[in-house]
């Protein structure tokens, strides 16, 4: 059954007062008439923490950038607290592009409070707002030095700090996590889901799942410029079934029939047999009873919920995968 | 939860946010230091360059003129050149007796520099030298022979003098000059600045904050911004250049008496040139923020910005052109088209004493500016913020 979303046509939004952050539906984008956007729909509940995942060079800046007002779509409308252009509500939204950049001779006080400034908050207020930020995230001491005499994590902060420091509704990250240490990375996911707890929307992108599966309530997948799926984690993740991982004593007998015709069986040098299938749609009683009940000789059954990261390689497809793949994590924080 | 009840800085308030920064980060900056002494250079050449040809040209200028006359005829030359000599203030050359008559060995001997060479008689002349040289000498000399034969009894009556300011045929060439210097002024003020704005884009551009400020406020508010960041400092340049300027020439006991005053008075005149000036270079500065947004290395501002600066010269040439043709179609022309409207009208106001073009020029200029800066800003909006990697559009 489709959705109240999909029954819309193309570029048409919603006409209920629901409480969304951002509605868009058909945004599309070409460059020099090659097309980077291909009919992007996102919504986004306000007060969710949103991942916008996808390879390098899906689409996932240039669909963030739209939705920020920084370039207009080709065609397709979106919608921000209700706004048709995001430009009219910047005091309500903070956003950290994917190419950090700081004025090098900037103190970081007045840096965090120019980010302010741009935003609508007063140059003392924000000066005095980014003190007390700077020290409580551990930046006490380089309040008075410019952004040039940081490292570039600590940069990285400030930037992050000037983002949040006139409290918006709405904050847009992308790929806040490249270029972070672990432990920075780790600080990270704690602020965003401070962020949330206050109220704040947050989303963000990232091409490394890990971060979206432990933060997201709901993500948007985008492939080759297209969004195959935008939903909760949770019906993305149920979309494969769970891997079943069984030995057993017998190699065949009646119960064999509970079992998916494409499981892959192995035998063990032993005599035990191993077997890896997907959990049939009768599910795991149907599965166990005929296991019992047909003396199959259980030695081990491990039934894993499929994670973001297989839903991601079902739903963009092994190419997307593979790119991903080269972004693994422990690439990433070793960068 | 967000505590920002309006919704949005305006578009004057944005602007005025980039502006601010700007103009500080460039005021407490080596490039304000060097903007500051950046004139100091041209005066320096100009003035070495101008002592240096000056001594070359006085040495290149052959004043001399050998007399090779027997000695009494010489002596009567020499005479004669004394009564009539001062009279004609510097329209007779020097003479000197030569050794010797032959007027061609004369000029032809190594270490003298002749022009050329008086010989024969007071009453039968004859001038010997290049064309040049007895074209310039032929009547002066003649009028010397005669008076040194005595064939015309010279007297020169006592005149009285009786000096005015200006005659009307002067006033128009002398506020040419007015014109010529305020035009000249004008386009080197803008160049400069116009180039300041334009390099100090492509830092930000390489700083990556532009995404920053393009996600906050419109590219118009930013474009905007930074071309009066950069008005304000050459203001803040301006004044300190034409305080020392003018403590100089109060000191010196010179002012702009040594211009002759413009049409339009110079109060007036001040205030359209700063106007103009304004103008001049934010309808240039909107261009080159255009070109900035554009190009991604200094490389390729310096090849996208140099036609614009050639197109430049070309309409300051023009305007300096019109000058002389006032309300010609060519000058209408001139202060109608955008880029070269401050120079010609400003010109206008050295030589014409109406006010109310220039109010309409300033308001075009004004609307030029604007619609020049949302061009800028759409084409940085359509050109700029691509990312990633795409595919071929489909055939729909």
């Amino acid at each position: 059954m489709l959705t109240e979303a999909e029954q819309r046509p193309r570029g048409e939004l919603s006409s209920k007062p629901s409480p969304l952050a951002i509605e868009a539906r058909g945004l599309i984008k070409r460059f020099d008439g090659i097309l980077a956007v291909d009919g992007v729909d996102i919504t986004v509940p306000e007060g969710a923490i949103y991942g916008v995942l996808g390879p390098n060079g899906a689409g996932k800046t240039t669909t963030l950038r739209m939705l920020l007002g920084i370039i207009d779509p080709d065609e397709g409308v979106r919608r921000v607290f209700g706004h048709d252009r995001p430009h009219e509500i910047a005091r309500q939204i903070g956003y950290l592009p994917e190419e950090r950049g700081l004025y090098p001779a900037m103190k970081c006080d007045e840096a965090i409070a120019f980010l302010g400034a741009l935003r609508g908050l007063p140059l003392a207020e924000g000066r005095r707002r980014g003190r007390e930020l700077l020290e409580n995230h551990g930046l006490g001491h380089a309040i008075d030095r410019q952004i040039r005499q940081l490292s570039k994590g600590m940069a990285q902060t400030v930037q992050l700090l000037g983002t949040l420091v006139h409290h918006p509704r709405l904050v847009v990250f992308d790929e806040p996590f490249s270029g972070l240490d672990a432990i920075n990375q780790g600080k990270l996911e704690v602020m965003i889901r401070d962020l949330a707890a206050q109220g704040t929307t947050v989303i963000f992108s990232t091409h490394v799942i890990h971060h979206a599966e432990r933060l997201c309530n709901e993500v948007a997948i985008i492939a080759g410029g297209k969004v195959p799926y935008a939903g909760s984690v949770d019906v993305a993740r149920d979309r494969i079934p769970a891997q079943v991982r069984l030995e057993t004593v017998k190699g065949d007998g009646v119960w064999r029939r509970a079992l998916p015709e494409s499981a892959r069986h192995e035998t063990k040098s032993g005599g035990g047999h191993f077997w890896t299938f997907s959990l049939p749609d009768s599910g795991t009683e149907a599965l166990l009873r005929a296991l019992i009940e047909g003396e199959a000789g259980i030695l081990s059954l491990s039934i894993e919920r499929a994670g973001l990261h297989d839903a991601f390689v079902a739903i963009a497809g092994e190419a997307a995968a593979r790119e991903l793949g080269r972004n693994s994590p422990v690439e990433e924080a070793s960068r | 939860m967000s505590e920002a009840a309006a919704t949005r800085l305006s578009n004057w308030q944005a602007a005025w946010v980039i502006a601010r920064r700007d103009f500080l980060a460039i005021l407490f900056s080596r490039a304000f230091f060097f903007f500051l002494l950046g004139p100091l250079f041209p005066l320096v050449v100009g003035s070495l360059a101008g002592s240096i040809g000056g001594k070359v040209q006085q040495q290149a200028q052959t004043h001399v003129v050998a007399l090779a006359m027997s000695p009494e005829d010489s002596t009567r030359v020499m005479d004669a050149l004394q009564t009539i000599g001062p009279e004609l203030d510097g329209a007779l050359p020097a003479l000197v007796r030569a050794d010797g008559t032959d007027p061609k060995a004369i000029l032809a001997e190594p270490g003298h520099a002749y022009g050329a060479v008086l010989s024969g008689t007071p009453s039968a002349p004859v001038l010997t030298g290049p064309d040049a040289q007895l074209a310039r000498w032929k009547g002066p000399l003649s009028l010397l022979a005669a008076s040194a034969a005595g064939e015309a009894k010279l007297r020169f009556a006592p005149m009285e003098l009786d000096t005015v300011t200006q005659s009307a045929a002067s006033d128009r060439s002398d506020r040419i000059r007015t014109a010529q210097a305020g035009q000249l002024l004008l386009f080197l003020l803008t160049m400069l600045l116009a180039g300041m704005v334009l390099s100090n884009l492509v830092e930000e551009k390489a700083n990556k904050i532009i995404e920053v400020l393009a996600a906050a406020i419109p590219m118009d508010a930013v474009f905007m911004g930074k071309l009066v960041a950069m008005l304000g400092v050459s203001f803040v340049g301006i004044a300190v250049w034409g305080t020392a300027i003018g403590a100089f020439a109060l000191a010196s006991g010179h002012g702009l008496g040594a211009l002759p005053e413009p049409a339009l008075g110079w109060p007036l005149f001040i205030v359209l040139g700063i106007a103009y000036f304004a103008m001049g270079y934010l309808l240039l500065g909107s261009v080159f923020l255009a070109i900035g947004s554009l190009a991604t290395t200094v490389r390729e501002v310096q090849t996208l910005s140099m036609p614009v600066t050639m197109v430049q010269l070309l309409v300051f040439f023009l305007a300096a052109y019109t000058l002389t043709a006032p309300g010609s179609p060519l000058e209408i022309a001139v202060c109608i088209f955008p880029f070269s409207s401050p120079f010609a009208m400003l010109a206008r106001a050295a030589q014409s004493g109406a006010l109310w073009p220039h109010l309409l020029a300033l308001a075009w200029q004004g609307l030029c500016v604007l619609i020049f800066v949302r061009f800028g800003a759409s084409l940085f909006k359509r050109r700029v913020m691509k990312s990633g990697r795409s595919k071929p559009v489909r055939a729909k």
